[in-house]
């Protein structure tokens, strides 16, 4: 931060103009942290941020130390070590989703056996998908088609170069049926691959191990690729099924080993003597992308540090969803200056609108503060289209338990303004982030860009809550339509499992959990990201297909 | 960062200008200054005149050889000529190549036909002679005190017959045992005695008392027939604890001759001096004035002109002193002189060479604190002091405080004042005074050091209220002079400055020998702190650099992991040494600025919390164990063009100056891959011959189209005053000769490709 005071002392112009533009809007602080309350608050989601802490860091064990060790044996750098080389030094890491099919499977499938994320390579933000062969060899599991399909959609969506460091058995045959068949199943991968190459988004394959099957498709529908030199192996059939297929008998490096594959089949360009060989090179590839990938851009203002401790959000939201709090209190731990420019403070005040700068960038903020009434629908929907019309990015903050229900608020027609509102969520032509705070209930989480409405991206904090509705309210509701008491009290309780933030992020409904105190960075980092510049289009306009929209781009890289 | 002491603001400049001016103006008779003067020398010493010159608006010709084109004595000269190739016989020794100078020069700008010289020639009287001959005025002394003074023999009777006292000896060809006897008698003992054709210390005895004598010369005349065929040995008064003590005198062309106090160079190694200081350590005031009163008859004796030193050997116990010689230049330690008399010794000798008089009178010149001179060598210390030889590839030094001597109000004119009573001082320590620094350089960064001329990089200069204090501002200022690119003997002299019996005054000769031990404490290895902060200097320098615009929270939010990853990273180091084995320290990033940090050696050290971040691109803070510190490293990396290897050239290195100075050099080792790489291209160039590191070719054995066997000599290396055989390693046909002989090659340059036999 101190290189940003220096700016800040150093543009004096811009100082002097956001002091006058923002001396009235900071938000004041009425909280009262030395209250039993808050305290009580504090300590109970400091408990659930410490539960968080000891599964990420399980599961950045990967398949356990005896695996590790195996790997090394060979002369193998881990998969985190491969992620650390590869990236700049000192830069940050946004991971996604690592807690993915955490106790999903019957067997421990850590980050559903793969690391995503999006860190910096030679100066550009990429998307790095790394198989963690720890975990059962890399193998895909149902998850990490899901977990491989959201990093490439990320990717897709904020042109980020893609580098995949492989070393995969491909799918796990086992589960071939949630795998292989359906649209958003293995194919995807390659077709995204394809896609995205010809949209002007690198593709860049490391080849670190056994990378067979559909597996060894990641480095042959790659722009760039690299092997490793009698540690990578390629090929569409290992040997014992080419030996039931064909008879052939043959050894896996005379099959798809790298000098062969670089020196005569053309499957990989570049061959590399270990692993921290390969990474250099691919440090290298990035440096020389060109103009391909958007371009990111820089804030508009200068980034400032909140007023207030981001420390301070575990006392005030607390772990209890049925608690209240005034979602401002959030709001001026997370925004730059605390400075938060509110619209339509006084109508519908259920709802929370208003403009504020994250890490230096504008962000128009929709945030709960209760049931959401007609008004508040009404208010944040037109905040929803002047944001539009702004092109300012749009950051949900979200604690909803619905919108209000009764005869009064079906006679004001919830269900047509409540409808604006999602309307106006799923059309706002800007990129959109959401972070579910507390509660995400019914058709609440459409309004507030639950994932169905397609935000770049969707991070719970460890308290959050999705679903349908409470439970409490789902077992009134199973109490007068069903008579069976059994199946109401074990329904609650799976209602209760169901909606929990690591119930979520297991099954990739989240882009992953964050730690409260951490909030104001990674909605920076989305915001840097979501800000991108996307090329103008070279294309011939809206003629072409209508499930593609890379016409006129051509088909991306051959490999040749 | 590089000082430059041109750019120094000098207050005391004008005032002392003022007191030359007020004096100049009292003798009617004043003659004028030269308009230019040609500078026959290179270095320091030849900006050293130059800036004197440039304070009295007097124009500078400096003379240059090829590769010191761009050294810096030539870019603050006036104009400047080149008069050779880099060998100094070639160059700078070329009397008629430098009187060319001075013609072309003088006629250029059609001045006074009077250049005037310093230099490398300045001891030699056939030059002076030949610059009479041409009319050009020659800074130093009369031709016939160079000759006088270049005998050692000559000296010597011209010195007795003066009344100066010279080492009592027998050099006779008489070699009668009773007489040598009698002679040793006279010398009175402790003597010595010597083969005259001897050497190495065989043949050599020491006799403390009479009864001694004449087994000690048998024995040393049977030694010396067995080593050197002959028998016979002269007879000398043995000095155990000598001390080298010198005065400064000046002379003018009027005949007055005044003596500027005495230095004392006693600590040498090599038989070179490198720290010299003003006045000799634990003098009397009487002592004093006697060294002086013959140093001053010494000039007399020989109708001397301009600055001279003359050379006493000094005798620790019996504090008697013997003329040695007298050298009739400006030595390169005149500026301690020149800090406690507060005078500038070069406007001395161009007022003396245009003839005026001393500017003082001997009970004027004034006698203020003590002063130090360091010499800055590329040399290897724990190497017995051997040359060393490359690149300034860079140069951090103290800020000095002055550019010419702090000047010293003169005391008052005493005309009753005897002879004897005006050199009968004591230094006044009295006077309260920021103790000052001068830093004469001529070399800047990225220099070439040592190949063909002295090793000498640098002088510090420091002045104190008394010894005390000048050691500890010496001390200081050494603690501030970084140099990458060369060994030096920074680090030595630093210790000695800090050696107790040093700071004593107990100087002699032999001093480094006596104290050998305390000079050179065993080298320890790197400690985990010096690791840790190794790394972390590692780390911290691949922070991105933000761009001009806006920072995105891409780069601000540096090695933060969100999501469960952590920043660590793995950095092996080891010593500068390809057989030592590397170290495995490993960081981990736990907020920005923080680390947790392990040390993997034997005994593994963990250090928690420690906040560093790098305030410049070579300095490192840290806060480790609760010590915050701001450390320099210099990174060098290896020339690109290198194959990896497992030797430390062929690694980054790492250059570490801790807080007190202590130099640690790290290497980084190389990834496997590179080294897998990097053996490759050696196995593909196995006939390629490269320079092992910066030295002079002298000779070149094979020409193309030769073939050589395996082992065969081809050439020949002279670096560190050592030389170096380069042999095939393979056998085969010279394909390509990269070098030439006499030429100077830079590390890594491919001398010989031999084709190897298919």
């Amino acid at each position: 931060m101190q290189s940003v005071l220096k700016r800040a002392t150093r543009s004096s112009i811009v100082f002097a103009r956001r002091c006058r533009r923002y001396h009235a809007s900071v938000l004041p602080s009425l909280i009262s942290p030395a209250s039993p309350e808050f305290r009580e608050k504090a300590n109970a989601m400091d408990l659930l941020v410490a539960d968080l802490e000891v599964k990420l860091e399980h599961a950045r064990q990967g398949g356990g130390p005896k695996a590790a060790e195996r790997m090394r044996s060979r002369g193998k750098k881990l998969p985190r070590e491969r992620l650390s080389l590869l990236l700049d030094p000192h830069t940050p890491f946004l991971e996604l989703s690592p807690l993915a099919a955490h106790e999903v499977y019957p067997e421990h499938i850590p980050g559903a056996g793969m690391i995503t994320g999006i860190g910096r390579i030679s100066g550009r933000e990429c998307m790095v998908v790394v198989n963690d062969a720890t975990v059962k060899g890399g193998s895909y599991y149902p998850l990490t088609v899901k977990k491989h399909l959201r990093a490439q959609e990320i990717a897709r969506e904020h042109g980020l170069p893609c580098v995949y460091v492989v070393e995969s058995g491909g799918a796990a045959l086992p589960h071939q049926a949630n795998v292989f068949p359906d649209k958003e199943h293995f194919g995807r991968i390659f077709y995204n691959m394809a896609q995205m190459s010809a949209l002007g988004i690198p593709q860049i394959a490391l080849v670190h191990g056994i990378s067979v099957a559909g597996g060894a498709y990641v480095p042959a529908m790659a722009d760039e690729n690299i092997i490793v030199a009698e540690q990578g192996r390629i090929f569409l059939a290992g040997p014992p099924l080419v030996k039931a297929a064909t008879g052939e008998e043959v050894d896996e490096e005379t099959l798809g080993g790298g000098l062969m594959h670089s020196s005569e089949s053309g499957v990989t360009d570049h061959l590399a003597r270990d692993d921290e060989h390969a990474i250099a090179i691919a440090r290298g590839m990035v440096g020389d992308l060109g103009i391909a990938g958007w371009k990111a851009t820089g804030p508009s203002a200068v980034p400032e540090d909140p007023v207030y401790p981001a420390s301070e959000l575990h006392g005030i939201v607390g772990t209890d969803s049925r608690q209240a709090f005034d979602m401002r209190d959030v709001i001026a731990r997370i925004v730059d200056g605390s400075r938060f420019r509110e619209f339509k403070k006084e109508y519908g005040p259920t709802m929370i609108t208003g403009f504020a700068h994250v890490h230096g960038y504008e962000v128009g903020i929709v945030a709960n503060n209760g049931i959401l009434f007609s008004p508040s629908a009404l208010k944040a929907t037109h905040f929803i289209q002047l944001c539009s019309q702004r092109q300012i990015p749009l950051l949900f903050l979200v604690n909803v338990t619905g919108y209000m229900v009764g005869s009064k608020a079906e006679r004001g027609g919830i269900a047509k303004d409540g409808a604006k509102m999602v309307r106006a969520v799923a059309c706002a032509d800007v990129p959109k982030l959401t972070v579910i705070v507390g509660g995400s209930f019914g058709a609440g989480n459409y309004g507030m860009a639950g994932r169905a409405y397609s935000p770049r991206f969707l991070w719970m904090w460890p308290n959050a809550k999705v679903s349908v509705m409470g439970s409490g309210q789902l077992s009134q509701v199973m109490a007068t339509v069903s008579k069976d008491p059994n199946q109401h009290s074990s329904l609650k309780a799976d209602i209760e499992a169901q909606s929990t933030a690591l119930y979520s992020t297991a099954r990739l409904w989240d882009d992953g959990v964050i730690k409260p105190v951490d909030t104001r960075d990674v909605v920076g980092l989305g915001l840097a990201l979501a800000t991108r510049e996307r090329p103008t289009s070279r294309g011939r306009g809206s003629v072409g297909s209508t499930t593609w929209d890379g016409d006129g781009k051509g088909f991306g890289v051959f490999r040749m | 960062m590089v000082c430059q002491p041109r750019t120094l603001v000098q207050p005391a400049v004008s005032r002392r200008r003022f007191t030359t001016a007020v004096q100049n103006s009292l003798s009617s008779e004043r003659k004028p200054h030269f308009d230019k003067i040609l500078i026959a020398n290179r270095g320091e010493i030849a900006c050293r005149v130059i800036r004197t010159a440039k304070k009295l608006g007097i124009k500078t010709v400096a003379v240059y050889s090829e590769v010191d084109a761009n050294s810096l004595h030539v870019l603050e000269a006036d104009e400047a000529y080149c008069i050779g190739p880099a060998p100094s016989a070639e160059s700078y020794l070329r009397m008629d190549k430098i009187i060319d100078v001075c013609r072309r020069s003088g006629a250029q700008v059609g001045s006074v036909s009077s250049s005037v010289i310093y230099g490398f020639l300045s001891e030699n009287a056939k030059f002076a002679e030949r610059l009479a001959e041409e009319g050009i005025v020659f800074i130093g002394p009369p031709s016939s005190a160079i000759v006088s003074m270049g005998s050692k023999s000559e000296s010597k009777n011209i010195m007795s017959a003066a009344g100066v006292p010279c080492v009592p000896g027998y050099h006779g060809a008489n070699q009668d045992a009773d007489l040598l006897f009698a002679e040793a008698e006279k010398i009175g003992y402790p003597v010595l005695i010597k083969a005259i054709h001897g050497g190495g210390g065989k043949g050599m005895r020491v006799v403390s008392s009479a009864s001694q004598f004449k087994d000690a010369l048998a024995s040393a005349q049977r030694e010396s027939l067995k080593s050197f065929g002959d028998e016979d040995v002269l007879v000398e008064k043995y000095i155990e604890r000598p001390r080298h003590i010198e005065v400064q005198v000046f002379a003018d062309t009027l005949g007055n001759a005044v003596s500027l106090w005495e230095r004392d160079c006693s600590v040498q190694r090599r038989n070179q001096k490198i720290i010299e200081e003003a006045p000799a350590p634990g003098l009397s005031p009487d002592l004093r004035a006697d060294l002086s009163a013959k140093a001053v008859a010494a000039a007399k004796a020989v109708n001397y002109v301009g600055a001279g030193t003359v050379e006493f050997i000094f005798d620790n116990d019996t504090e008697k002193f013997y003329f040695m010689e007298m050298n009739t230049r400006l030595q390169v330690e005149h500026p301690v002189t020149e800090m406690i008399t507060g005078l500038d010794l070069v406007e001395w000798q161009l007022e003396v060479a245009a003839g005026n008089p001393l500017a003082l009178s001997q009970v004027q010149i004034p006698l203020v604190g003590h002063a130090f001179e360091a010499r800055i060598y590329a040399e290897n210390p724990r190497n017995d002091f051997l040359p060393d030889s490359g690149p300034l590839l860079y140069l951090d030094t103290p800020k000095p405080t002055h550019v010419f001597a702090r000047p010293i109000p003169p005391l008052p004119h005493n005309d009753s004042c005897s002879e004897l009573d005006s050199v009968k001082r004591s230094p006044d320590t009295s006077t309260h005074m920021v103790p000052s620094m001068r830093l004469e350089q001529g070399f800047t960064q990225g220099a070439q050091i040592g190949v063909f001329y002295d090793p000498m990089i640098a002088k510090l200069v420091v002045h104190g209220r008394d010894r005390t204090s000048a050691l500890r501002a010496l001390r200081r200022a050494l603690e501030e002079y970084k140099v990458v690119g060369v060994s030096t003997n920074v680090e030595f002299l630093r210790m000695l400055a800090g050696n107790g019996a040093f700071i004593n005054g107990e100087v002699e000769t032999g001093f480094i020998k006596k104290h050998y031990e305390d000079l050179f404490p065993a080298v320890e290895s790197p400690s985990a702190e010096l690791l840790a902060q190794a790394a972390l200097f590692v780390a911290l320098r691949e922070h991105p650099i933000q761009s001009a615009g806006l920072s995105t929270p891409w780069t601000t939010l540096t090695s933060r992991r969100f999501g469960g990853d952590v920043y660590e990273r793995t950095i092996s180091i080891q010593p500068d040494d390809a057989s030592a084995d590397p170290t495995r320290v490993s960081l981990k990033s736990i907020s920005p600025g923080h680390f947790d940090i392990t040390v993997h050696s034997a005994t593994p050290m963990t250090f928690t919390g420690v906040l560093a971040r790098l305030v410049s691109p070579t300095t490192l803070s840290t806060t480790l164990n609760g010590a915050s510190t701001e450390i320099t490293i210099v990174s060098q990396r290896p020339p690109p063009s290198h194959p990896a290897s497992r030797a430390t050239n062929t690694m980054e290195r790492l250059h570490v100056f801790s807080v007190s100075g202590t130099k640690t050099t790290l290497a980084i080792p190389s990834p496997a891959y590179l080294l897998s790489l990097g053996q490759g291209v050696l196995t593909l160039s196995k006939g390629a011959l490269h320079a092992p590191m910066p030295s002079l070719v002298v000779e070149v054995k094979v020409s193309i189209g030769d073939r050589v066997e395996k082992g065969q000599p081809v050439v020949v290396l002279e670096s560190m005053k050592t030389e170096t055989v380069l042999r095939a390693e393979v056998a085969g046909v010279v394909n390509a000769v990269g070098c030439a002989k006499g030429e100077m090659v830079e590390e890594g340059r491919e001398l010989v490709d031999i084709k190897e036999d298919e």
